[in-house]
């Protein structure tokens, strides 16, 4: 039976996670089908049709789609995934929110955040913040699975794959969108950089965190954030990094003014290369850190952004 | 309008826990727990609607073991007004919770479900979606922002690209995130008070629901540790270092 793959994508772009959760999805078996489901997503399903290793791209294209609300995308996933052997998705706030009730509507447990594929059954994923590591081995029918992607390595874009128009229209009154508040950036997505710069506490306040825009400008670097930053206002939730934020492995991640407590290690510690600037040489973060510069933070970026 | 919060007793968050050396899972013996800090922001949510007069009963409902009754006493001593324990030895999937959860809702019929968005030990983030699902009704996961409006709730989501606000239609179910509320302390006297509050206590096994689940746990390991790598002098040593040894810049 055939593997079935929910695409990430806001209607114009396909994001990068999908590389990987493709990537994911060929270490479980052989036959990929994947699934755009979203209103005037065209261009998504063409760029979806060159993921290597795709034979076919269902494209569920319809307004009550556009802003995947978890109502009538799990109803739609559930009817199409019966005949699949896996369903996968990213771990995102989008498949976190819509998978769990395809597991539910389909009576299989779900398999969350999985960071290793053993073989078709057996899966491995992060427990207690990444303080342990288990191995699961799933014996129902239909897998449901989202995928921790910054685990997996990107396909290459050389198919492809035939599109396949999908009419199903699963409207429903129970849930309608409002509003989005989307943070616009012309800097990379947190979960796709190659470095990650980001402050914590220690930066005081948001005016500080140009200190680090500089310095992510030459480093073509996304900027993150510690919880304390978020909840004190300096920046916006969705630069949060860790156990309940984003899980980030860029090739290089520099803490600055992050005190290190492990919910935030949860979600950067499987970066390449970690670099912690702080002034408190005790400060936990020095203990995975390869390179740590203990000091004022305030004098240490300015030098910083002018030496690279 | 009468909510159900669902808590659960998890590790307290400061605590890190360690792999027991047979890899059947992870040492719990003699460690600290604690209502599971998403679950606590669900308590204090109910309350807080509660206090504004939007809900009129807030009903605490736990499963697990008889040392979960402690984690259903904080959440009375918040402001909860009665507890449910339901009462397994079995260490339950989210699949299974959900469904007992279900009867609950099916008995209790709320207009409002509150849950964490997942819990810090299994960190599943399935538990609130299977329940609305398994209930035929709407959710709003990973929420910051709770607003009760007639016969509908807006609920503004934290999402990876910032904040989303989606209505739903009444009855529905709301999984928090952490910067819905700030929870409060219990007082003494809640404290004292709580003990007093009713709490329900019933077999899981008597609600005729499968408990098993089809997913086994194989093992349990310590993650990879990683080395503490070195100290630099200063900038010009981390800038030549990220250059000639890691090549990272
Ligand atoms: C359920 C739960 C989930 C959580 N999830 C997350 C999560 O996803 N992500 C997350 O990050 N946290 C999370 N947390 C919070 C976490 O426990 C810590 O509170 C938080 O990570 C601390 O942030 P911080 O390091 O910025 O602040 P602090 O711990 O206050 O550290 C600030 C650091 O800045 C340094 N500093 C101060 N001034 C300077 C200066 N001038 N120059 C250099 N250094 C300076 C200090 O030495 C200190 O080490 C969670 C907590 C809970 C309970």
């Amino acid at each position: 039976m055939a593997i079935l793959v929910y695409v990430e994508h806001d209607n114009a772009h396909l994001k990068a996670e999908n590389l990987k959760l493709v990537d994911a999805a060929t270490k479980m078996g052989s036959e990929l089908h994947l699934l755009v489901a979203g209103y005037q997503c065209q261009d998504v399903a063409q760029q979806a049709a060159t993921l290597a290793g795709v034979s076919k791209v269902l494209v569920a294209d319809d307004a009550a789609y556009q802003h995947q609300l978890a109502e009538n995308i799990g109803e739609l996933v559930t009817e199409l995934g019966r005949d699949y052997s896996h369903i996968l998705a990213a771990a995102t706030t989008t498949g976190k929110n819509f998978m769990p009730r395809v597991a539910a509507l389909l009576d299989v447990a779900q398999i969350s955040d999985i960071i290793n594929v053993e073989s078709a059954d057996t899966f491995v994923r992060p427990i207690y913040a990444g303080n342990a590591i288990a191995t699961v081995q799933s014996e129902d029918a239909i897998k449901v699975i989202t995928v921790r992607t910054s685990a997996f390595d990107a396909v290459e874009q050389s198919g492809s794959a035939a599109l396949e128009a999908i009419s199903l229209n699963k409207a429903n009154n129970l849930s309608a969108f409002v509003g989005a508040e989307l943070t616009k950036s012309e800097r990379p997505e947190l979960t796709a950089a190659r470095v990650v710069i980001s402050g914590g506490r220690g930066m005081q306040n948001g005016d500080n965190f140009k200190l680090l825009e500089g310095i992510a400008d030459k480093l073509g670097a996304a900027i993150g954030a510690s919880r304390a930053a978020v909840d004190a206002g300096f920046v916006p939730n969705d630069m949060q990094v860790g156990q309940t934020g984003k899980i980030v492995a860029p090739e290089l991640y520099i803490a600055v003014g992050i005190s290190g407590a492990i919910q935030h290690l949860a979600g950067m510690k499987d970066s390449k290369v970690i670099v912690a600037i702080n002034k408190d040489e005790e400060a936990p973060i020095f203990q995975i850190a390869d390179y740590g510069l203990v000091g004022d933070l305030f004098q240490i970026l300015p030098e910083l952004e002018a030496s690279l | 309008m009468k909510i159900l919060v669902p808590v659960k007793r998890a590790i307290d968050y400061n605590v890190k826990v360690r792999v027991k050396s047979d890899q059947s899972g992870v040492d719990l013996a003699n460690t600290k727990m604690a209502i599971n800090p998403f679950c606590e922001i669900a308590v204090e949510e109910a309350v807080r609607l509660k206090e504004q007069g939007v809900a009129t009963e807030i009903v605490a409902v736990s499963i697990g073991d008889k040392a979960c009754q402690e984690q259903i006493r904080t959440a009375l001593a918040l402001g909860a007004d009665r507890g449910l324990h339901i009462e397994t030895e079995q260490s339950l999937e989210s699949l299974q919770v959900a469904k007992l959860l279900q009867k609950v809702v099916e008995a209790e019929q709320p207009q409002l479900v509150i849950l964490g968005k997942q819990s810090i030990d299994s960190d599943n983030n399935q538990t609130g979606q299977m329940l609305a699902a398994l209930c035929g009704l709407p959710q709003g996961t990973f929420a910051s922002k709770v607003e009760i409006n007639g016969d509908k709730v807006n609920v503004t989501r934290e999402v990876d690209g910032g904040l989303q606000t989606v209505a739903l239609a009444l009855p529905a179910v709301v999984t928090t995130d952490l910067r819905l509320n700030e929870p409060r302390y219990a007082s003494l006297p809640n404290i004292m008070k709580a003990k007093r509050k009713p709490l329900d206590v019933k077999a899981a096994a008597d609600f005729g629901v499968e408990l098993t689940s089809k997913v086994k746990l194989l093992k349990v390991e310590a993650p990879a540790q990683r080395q503490g790598g070195v100290k630099v002098a200063d900038v010009a040593e981390l800038v030549a270092k990220l250059k000639n040894e890691a090549k990272v810049i």
